[in-house]
Parts: C-alpha cells; structure tokens; sequence
C-alpha cells in the first residue's frame, strides 16, 4: 500500500495541520511517512500546500509529480494541480469559491463542501478535518481510531477536549462528500 | 522497551540528537530554513535538564567565534544557520580548523548567491567540501538525506571532530530540515564532567595545573618554518581522515549499467527516478556520498570500471560532478543534471537525463 496526496488551499485553512494529522495518523498504524510542506512566503495569505505519502515500504522521494489524490481547497490550487493528479486518481474539492470547476474526465472527482458545512456547525476551525472526513470515506488511508490517535500526538494538552468537535467534523465530512458526474 | 518512533521535522531532529548527545552549547542566529534548530531548543529548554547552553547571538560572526571559545575549553559546541549566515562564518571557520579545535556547524542550505531564495538548495557543496575560508583546511562533510540521519549525523559528527580536532559539517537542505519523518532519536549520552573533559582533551584551556606548560589556543604562527609544520601535521591529518572515514550508500548498484550519484534530498528525488527507470527496464544504480569531504573516490572510480556512464544530480549548476570526474579519469562519460536557485527537480525531469545524457 502507498498512497501519495496532495493537499493544498489558503494559507490559515489548516493545510499543513490536516496534513499532519494524516501523517501521525499514519504512524500510528506503523506504516512510513513523509511530510513535506511547501514552506516558502507563499504560506502568507496565499496558497499552502504539503505533500503526505502513507506506505508501506520506505519511501523515496518526498516530493512528487504526480499524486494518487489531490484535496484542492481553492480555485489558484485546482488550477495548479488538476492536471497533476495520476491518471485513475482521486480529486476532492471544496466547491466554496470555485469558478473554474474540474473538468477531467480520466479521474474521479468529489466535492465536500465542507466551507459551509463548518459554518453550520458554526466552528470554521473544524473545516479542515471535515475534509479529512471526506478523504477518509474515499481513501481510508488510516482508520477512525487511529486519527484519534494523531489527534492526541498533534494537538497540545490543553486542547483535548475539542477532540470529540473534531470526531464529530470527522464524521460530518464522511456523510455530505459526494461524486462528481464526469465520465 | 521498543524504541520510540517519533514524528518530527529534520531541523527538530538535529535540536533533540544534539541534546541527547551530550552538547554542551549551542551558539545561533536564525534564518529560514532552519530556524526550527534554535526555536525547538528555546522549547526543550536543555539548559534546565542537561546543562546545555543554548544562546541566540547577535550575528552568525558572533555565533561561530562563540563556538571557537567554547572548543578552545574543550566543550562540545555548535552552531547552525543556511547558506548566507554560513557565508558569514567562513572566517571563524578557518580559525578554528587552523587552531585544530573540534565543533558541529549545521547548514540548511538554501537557494543563492547572495541573499537568494529560502528554498532547498546543494549550492555551497564547493564551499563546504573545497574550504570556504582561507587556507589550507577541510571540514568533515556529512550529507543526511533523511530525518533519520539528521538525528543520527550529530552524534558522529561531534564523534569525527574530536577524533581529528577539526571542524565538522552537517550539509542539509530545505527539503531535509523542514520535512516530517519517522525517527528514533539516538541513546543519551551524559554531558561530559568536567574531568573526563581534562581527561579526553589535554589541549583544551581548561585552567592551568602546576605541573603542565600553559595550552595556547590560536592559528597564529608568523615564523613560516613553524607554520609548514603545523601544515604538513594538518595535511596528514587529512589523509587519515580520507583513508578511515569515507562514507556511502549503494543502491541497487548489483546489475547496474548506468549510476546516478546524488546527495541529500536530491538522492532522495533521484531514488524515485530509478525506480520511474527501473520499471521501464533501465539498469539503473546510485551510489549515495554520505561523506562529501572525504569524498567517495575509490568506489567511484570501481564503477567506471563497471557502467556505461554516470550521471551526476545536484540541486546546483554542477559542484559533485566535478569530484566524480577527477575520479573517473575519463574512463566513461560523466553528466550533469541539476536544477537551481531553489527548484527542485521532479523524478521524471531526472529520468529524462538520464535518458538524453547518459543512454542515448
């Protein structure tokens, strides 16, 4: 098993956190992980970006090409990597925004639109593990239990008690991600 | 107890192996990217637990003739910063190589010259391994390609510059410093008494006991009959360190026809490549320099014995290449593929060299 994903949005959509929950959640289970953020000044107020790869084996190089699956959380980053997700791959996407939607037709494509479903639960901050939801219902990478698990590692002490707001945003984006028709 | 497999950054690595290695001070200005090494030890707090000094300096100048003090009294000093701030403390450097004192000098390389990018970079390969500052000197090079091996390399760094009394280098990149990996971090080790310092380092200023002429710490040396001396003790220092402490990794080299050679995260990107080429039917094997002074010349030189060509892959206009063509002696054909100023190469862009420079 080897799953290379992208994830990329705004700088402050909590990018690089999801991604790094996704890579304990990964050490969790014991497999390899890398976790490479694009770490230059676009971080401020444009677009962040960090790629995760989840396998079995040892992993090669950190950066990549091409990806299995692309999480695309904003119009300049489904402009950027559409066109980088492998032939066969997943492209989720948060529609709130988009313009240009994705237009592939060699991928499977989902929207999550978990912008306004953060709203509903009126917590923005839950928004990026509602797409984490969604990824995992897709791909399930790593399981439920073991994101629990990287939540305890990622998140300091005093801030385990929005462990369940999280579950519940988990669970959330698991239920209103749904299948683009393009094929 | 099964060892703890932890998640963390490179630049996070080098902050906890140094404490766990028993460093007695760290001497820094930050700059991206590695600015997590000092701001992970401000965290950590060693000066608490272990003892260890940890000082934000006024300037890269400052910071490394704090750690020329520090060797001078035996201690286990270091430093980090990326390629402008390194720049900076080329002089430092000579000096403590001249004055034989050993430390650990960090470089989370980034894109140059000048003050240029904050992206990964190989570009000081030449002012690492060919001596940065004036005269005659080597640093010891070592090139981690992993967070792994960020941990590890400070130990046997810190172990190589007391062993021969000379300054030793951890040559990193972005790419290195600011991923997230697995690592076990390496077995503490206690800080040393201040007696087993007087014990281990009978040149150090420690403090003079009646029984012992003074040691003096210092570079200077105006009479040239002396200085020579001291050059030739210098050089063949060197030549045991060439002879004992080459360090490389070979990589599905059994079969090979062809050999990439790449350092640090570059060997990393060019690992993919292989397998993008191995998965076509290419012969294709890498031979990773972990040491970049000494630098792999033997083995080098074996393979030209054995593949049609070479490719060397560097994030830089072509530093390596040159080392490996000494080594070749023009025996096979020796390219060059490298990205610069920050960028760093996609696998398919590596496999491409390979095929338009050395395959043909």
């Amino acid at each position: 098993m080897k799953e290379e994903i992208l994830i990329s949005g705004f700088g402050g959509q909590g990018v690089l956190s999801m991604g790094k929950i996704l890579a304990y959640s990964g050490l969790m289970e014991g497999k390899e992980v890398t976790w490479m953020p694009a770490y230059g000044p676009e971080q401020r107020g444009g677009t962040a970006n960090v790629t995760v790869i989840i396998s079995d084996e040892k992993i090669s190089s950190p950066i990549l090409s091409s990806y299995d699956t692309a999480i695309i959380l904003n119009q300049p980053s489904l402009d950027k990597f559409e066109s980088k997700v492998k032939k066969g791959g997943v492209l989720i996407y948060d529609g709130y925004g988009i313009i240009n939607p994705p237009t592939r037709t060699d991928i499977s494509i989902y929207q999550i639109d978990a912008m306004d479903a953060a709203n509903e639960m009126k917590n923005s901050k839950v928004f990026n593990m509602i797409v984490l939801g969604g990824l995992l219902k897709i791909r399930p990478v790593v399981t439920l239990d073991n994101v629990k698990r990287g939540l305890e590692k990622t998140l300091p002490a005093r801030h385990h008690n929005l462990i369940p707001v999280n579950e519940q945003a988990i669970l959330k984006g698991m239920e209103i991600i749904k299948e683009v028709e393009n094929k | 107890m099964a060892e703890e497999v932890l998640l963390m950054k490179g630049n996070e690595a080098i902050s906890h192996a140094a404490i766990r290695c028993g460093c007695d001070g760290y001497f820094g200005y930050p700059i991206t990217p590695q600015s997590e090494i000092l701001e992970t030890l401000a965290l950590v707090k060693p000066w608490e637990t272990t003892g260890m000094v940890v000082l934000q300096a006024e300037s890269e100048v400052a910071s490394i003739n704090m750690v020329y003090g520090g060797a001078g009294a035996g201690k286990m000093v270091m430093t980090s910063s990326s390629s402008p701030g390194i720049s900076l403390m080329q002089e430092g450097l000579s000096y403590i190589a001249g004055a034989e004192l050993p430390c650990l000098v960090v470089n989370v390389q980034r894109g140059g010259p000048g003050l240029g990018t904050i992206q990964p970079s190989q570009s000081d390969y030449f002012q690492s391994c060919k001596g940065g500052g004036h005269g005659d000197y080597h640093l010891i090079v070592l090139a981690p390609n992993s967070v792994q091996e960020m941990a590890d390399f400070v130990g046997l760094a810190f172990d190589l510059a007391f062993k021969y009394r000379n300054p030793a280098m951890i040559l990193a990149d972005g790419v290195i410093g600011q991923m997230m990996e697995k690592v076990v971090l390496p077995p503490v080790r206690p800080r040393r008494t201040e007696q087993e310092l007087i014990e281990q380092c009978p040149w150090a200023t420690v403090g003079k006991p009646k029984n012992r002429k003074p040691n003096i710490i210092t570079s200077l040396e105006l009479k040239p009959e002396a200085m020579e001396i001291i050059n030739l003790r210098i050089q063949a220092k060197y030549r045991q360190c060439e002879a004992e402490e080459v360090r490389y990794e070979e990589i599905d080299c059994d079969d090979a026809e062809y050999l990439i050679v790449a350092f640090g995260s570059c060997a990393r990107i060019a690992q993919k490549s292989m397998e993008i080429a191995r998965a076509e039917g290419i012969k294709v094997g890498m031979l990773r320099p972990i040491t970049l002074w000494p630098f792999p010349t033997k083995i080098i030189a074996e393979y030209a014995k054995k593949v049609k060509g070479i490719l060397s892959v560097e994030l830089n206009a072509g530093q390596m290449v040159e080392d490996i063509r000494l080594a070749v002696e023009g025996k096979v054909p020796v390219e060059f593929f490298g990205r610069l100023g920050g960028i760093v190469p996609d696998p398919d862009e590596v496999v491409e060299a390979l095929k338009s420079k050395i395959i043909k």
